[in-house]
């Protein structure tokens, strides 16, 4: 039943697509929601939608409460005012929940991005399946009334019991068909996102957190363009490792920088794990530009000319901008592959360089 | 009408009868069986099914059925108040709380029925809903759904600038005029004249006479408190707008009673749902699911207060009182404690007395007369307050008069600030100035300014509104470019001009 709300409701989902896009540059550098991700539903908190009245502010004097307590005993549960309007509406925030594809969806929108061309071999996979076969047995809730009907007729017309003056079709037991599933196969692309960044003592707690909302955001749209999407962590000072996520953005270590070495373990791991003529692989690095010394960076383009972006789609290499970093391996890397679509650095000056940057990384649509 | 089953229909019969035998005097109750998300869509409708259509509500239905989804919230019940009253049921729900929930509607009814507050509101409300409905779409196929949203947005950010004693105050009448020249003096003679007439006297009736005459020349000549009724008669509209307008304000008028009366109205409910089911309607092997639901519903929370829980303990405590005749001077002058306890005249007078109250208090009424210190000490009431130092809400104090006070400044013109149009030709140039009463707590500018904005829309000049930031005057103005602030003395004038509108 199609429900007088769901008209209304429609439109207030609009409303908050609508908001998202127009605010999407203040959630991006915000990252906010990226502590309420869950499997599928992301939430946002959305003050601008609340209609504004005037109302009172938070008040100094409290309100009114019951229960046991001495005086100056806090009490949980702080501020809800007396539960009348009043005191509490304003500090509530509406939060939405919306879907990490409609997400991406926005973000494709309003960014421009190009869809993806998956390269290399498709891969069939099974998806679910459909109601699409028939079968001999089965229970009854299943029957295929036509298909019964239509054996039922056959055998009557074949055993010469037919009348076409009186067609009384009556089935029996082998008439009967029933529907069955069938699995079906779909061309299916594997994707993998393999991020590497330098940890060293030079980059800090900001700069870690722009490269997460980066890399969330990154995420968000690989996953709405492949549906299998690996993610791989790589962390890196003068040696690699691989970790998990969470290792990943809060680990913090001193000590120097060598950039191969996380080169090195991905192509390792690409090697082993990753065949390029099956996979989509999106090798992403971050630092902020210190290398340990220039042989290491003549070695680290060596490698990437001739082993990595031969079998990645795109090399991407964002540089973010920390108080000691001197942003000399982008220059680097800039002149080495002029011209080469393979490969995409981009600069994060600041948050709210991160927008543009996601734009650079995923605007070639490779 | 409705569609309950046999069984539930055997239960409402009972119900009614019980109710009507108590003395309980509703209209016709109609119970309508739905499942919750019909529910949630009624309720997202402020109940009215046939409401107009906004995205507003679209907000609601989606956070009610989140709430439910996820087992946080469920909605008991929902009644209407409309002649005949209409009441929802959960088709879900187990027998015991049918029963429950029927008791406690039919407290509802009766509240709504002969409550003084509601006397005025329009009891075929479902039917003007549904033409407001109606009406709305019209103007949304003439002109554009978009168009007539934003409108609407606009006037349902306002919404609660209303006076909700308007209803029952015969407004804008003439005064006398009083001549500025001459200045009526007692008559004295010549000797005399000092004393009779001192100075300071014929002083001050001279500003009130020149307060006064100012006042006339301008527009309006008294604060209005109405401010949607000041829109509809004086905002540049157009004529669906102004449609709109009316529309809504009469909607805000119908709804606002119910603000006025949220803890006697729930208080009443669960003080008859509670007297049917335990006197009368619950079978032994129900008790502890009655039990159960009933304390979820009284339960309090130490920061809130629990708008059931005190209603429904105030009318228990007001009919033992009267019962045992604890009120006038004589019990009031007991000052011993043990005796003020065991004071018992056996009168008898409790439940005529509740049935009194209901008819003729609001909250804030209710409150302030029948909050007592006993009762305040029994609940275990308290004040709490933001503690700079520990960065906490804190209980401050269990003095029942600063209890009272608190609760009190805390229903007052339910629980909204209390603004005025002072002036309507602003710098005479028809610039809207609006008033705030500041009394102690300050507006969140960040929304007043977003609400000026709305404001602008329907006035289409410059608006303005003077309040206050930690005492000290404000002007925030919106000229339909960006918003101002300038610092202002608090204004006297419009002080004194609001507090003589009070006092009225």
């Amino acid at each position: 039943m199609v429900q007088k709300i769901d008209r209304d409701h429609t439109r207030f989902r609009d409303i908050v697509r609508g908001r998202i896009k127009r605010d999407l540059k203040k959630f991006v550098s915000s990252g906010e929601m990226i502590g309420k991700t869950g499997d599928k539903l992301v939430s946002i908190p959305i003050p601008s939608i609340q209609l504004p009245k005037f109302r009172f502010g938070r008040n100094p004097k409290g309100g009114v409460g019951q229960g046991e307590g001495e005086e100056g005993q806090p009490i949980e549960g702080e501020g809800e005012g007396e539960g009348q309007a009043g005191e509490s509406p304003g500090q509530h925030i509406l939060e939405v929940e919306i879907e990490l594809e409609e997400l991406a969806a926005i973000l494709g929108e309003e960014l421009e991005l190009p869809n993806i061309e998956p390269k290399g071999k498709k891969m069939l996979d099974t998806k679910g399946g459909a109601w699409r076969g028939i079968r001999r047995s089965g229970p009854e809730s299943l029957r295929h009334f036509k298909r019964t009907f239509r054996e039922a007729l056959k055998r009557q017309i074949m055993a010469g019991i037919y009348d076409p003056d009186n067609p009384c079709i009556i089935p029996i037991a082998a008439d009967k068909r029933f529907k069955s599933r069938k699995e079906m196969l779909a061309p299916q692309a594997n994707a993998v996102v393999i991020y590497m960044m330098d940890v060293s003592g030079s980059m800090g707690r900001e700069q870690k957190e722009m490269v997460r909302i980066e890399a969330f955001w990154i995420d968000c749209w690989l996953r709405s363009q492949y549906k299998n999407l690996e993610v791989q962590y790589i962390v890196h000072d003068a040696v690699a490792h691989l970790v998990d996520q969470h290792t990943f953005f809060h680990l913090r270590e001193s000590g120097g920088t060598k950039i191969s070495s996380a080169y090195e373990l991905c192509l390792k791991m690409m090697g082993e794990r990753y065949p390029a003529d099956e996979w989509n692989i999106y090798p992403l690095h971050f630092s902020d530009g210190d290398n340990w010394s220039a042989r290491d960076t003549e070695y680290c383009i060596r490698l990437l000319k001739e082993q990595m972006l031969p079998s990645v789609n795109q090399f991407c290499y964002g540089q973010v901008k920390s108080a000691y970093g001197s942003g000399q391996f982008k220059k680097d890397l800039d002149t080495a592959f002029t011209g080469d679509e393979r490969i995409v650095t981009s600069d994060i000056l600041d948050r709210e360089g991160i927008l543009p940057s996601i734009k650079d990384f995923l605007g070639k649509g490779r | 009408m409705g569609n309950l089953t046999p069984e539930l229909s055997a239960i409402h019969e009972e119900v009614k009868e019980l109710a009507h035998n108590y003395g309980l005097d509703t209209y016709d109750v109609i119970f309508e069986l739905v499942d919750h998300d019909e529910l949630n869509m009624i309720a997202a409708y402020g109940g009215f099914p046939t409401r107009y259509p906004h995205w507003r509500f679209g907000m609601e239905y989606e956070q009610l059925s989140k709430g439910y989804a996820y087992g946080l919230s469920k909605i008991y019940e929902l009644v209407i108040n409309n002649d005949p009253c209409y009441a929802y049921l959960m088709r879900s729900n187990s027998l015991t709380d049918q029963k429950l929930v029927m008791a406690h509607v039919y407290g509802h009814c009766d509240f709504f029925k002969n409550n003084y507050w509601f006397s005025k509101t329009n009891r075929k409300m479902m039917d003007a809903m549904a033409n407001h409905g109606t009406r709305i779409r019209g103007y949304m196929d003439r002109h554009g759904v978009e168009t007539v949203e934003n409108f609407i947005d606009c006037v349902q950010s306002l919404d609660n600038l209303i006076d909700i004693h308007s209803p029952f105050i015969r407004r804008e009448r003439k005064r006398e005029r009083a001549e500025a020249s001459e200045i009526p003096r007692l008559k004295a003679k010549d000797y005399m004249d000092r004393y009779i007439n001192p100075p300071e006297f014929i002083a001050r009736q001279k500003r009130i006479i020149e307060a006064e005459l100012e006042s006339e020349s301008r527009f309006p000549s008294e604060p209005v408190k109405d401010v949607l009724k000041f829109l509809l008669e004086h905002a540049p509209l157009e004529r669906w707008q102004q449609d709109v307008l009316a529309m809504l304000r009469n909607e805000a008028y119908y709804f606002a009673p119910q603000g006025m009366t949220k803890i006697m109205n729930e208080g009443w409910a669960v003080y008859w749902h509670s007297t049917m089911m335990t006197r009368h309607l619950l079978h032994a092997q129900e008790v502890v699911t009655y039990c159960d639901h009933h304390a979820g519903t009284l339960g309090t929370q130490p920061g809130q207060i629990n708008p059931y829980k005190l209603g429904v303990e105030l009318f228990r405590d007001i009919e033992e009182r009267w019962d045992r005749g604890k009120f006038g001077l004589e019990f009031q002058r007991i000052e011993d404690e043990t005796e003020r306890r065991r004071y018992d005249k056996s009168l008898g007078l409790g439940r005529e007395k509740i049935f009194e109250v209901r008819r003729i208090y609001n909250d804030v009424t209710f409150v302030d007369e029948f909050l007592t210190k006993d009762f305040a000490e029994d609940q275990k009431l308290f004040v709490y307050g933001y503690n700079q130092r520990t960065g906490q809400y804190e209980i401050m104090d269990r003095d029942y008069t600063k209890v009272k006070e608190q609760l009190l400044w805390s229903l007052t013109n339910f629980g909204q600030p209390r603004i005025y149009v002072v002036d309507a030709n602003y710098m005479n140039r028809g610039e809207l100035y609006l008033y705030h009463d500041w009394n102690g707590v300050d507006l969140q500018f960040a929304l007043a300014a977003e609400t000026l904005k709305n404001l602008h829309k329907l006035w289409s000049r410059p608006v303005h509104i003077e309040t206050r930031e930690e005492g000290k005057g404000r002007l925030m103005s919106y000229d339909g470019q960006e918003i101002s602030f300038q610092e202002l003395v608090p204004s006297k004038e419009a002080v004194a001009v609001g507090q003589e509108v009070d006092d009225e």
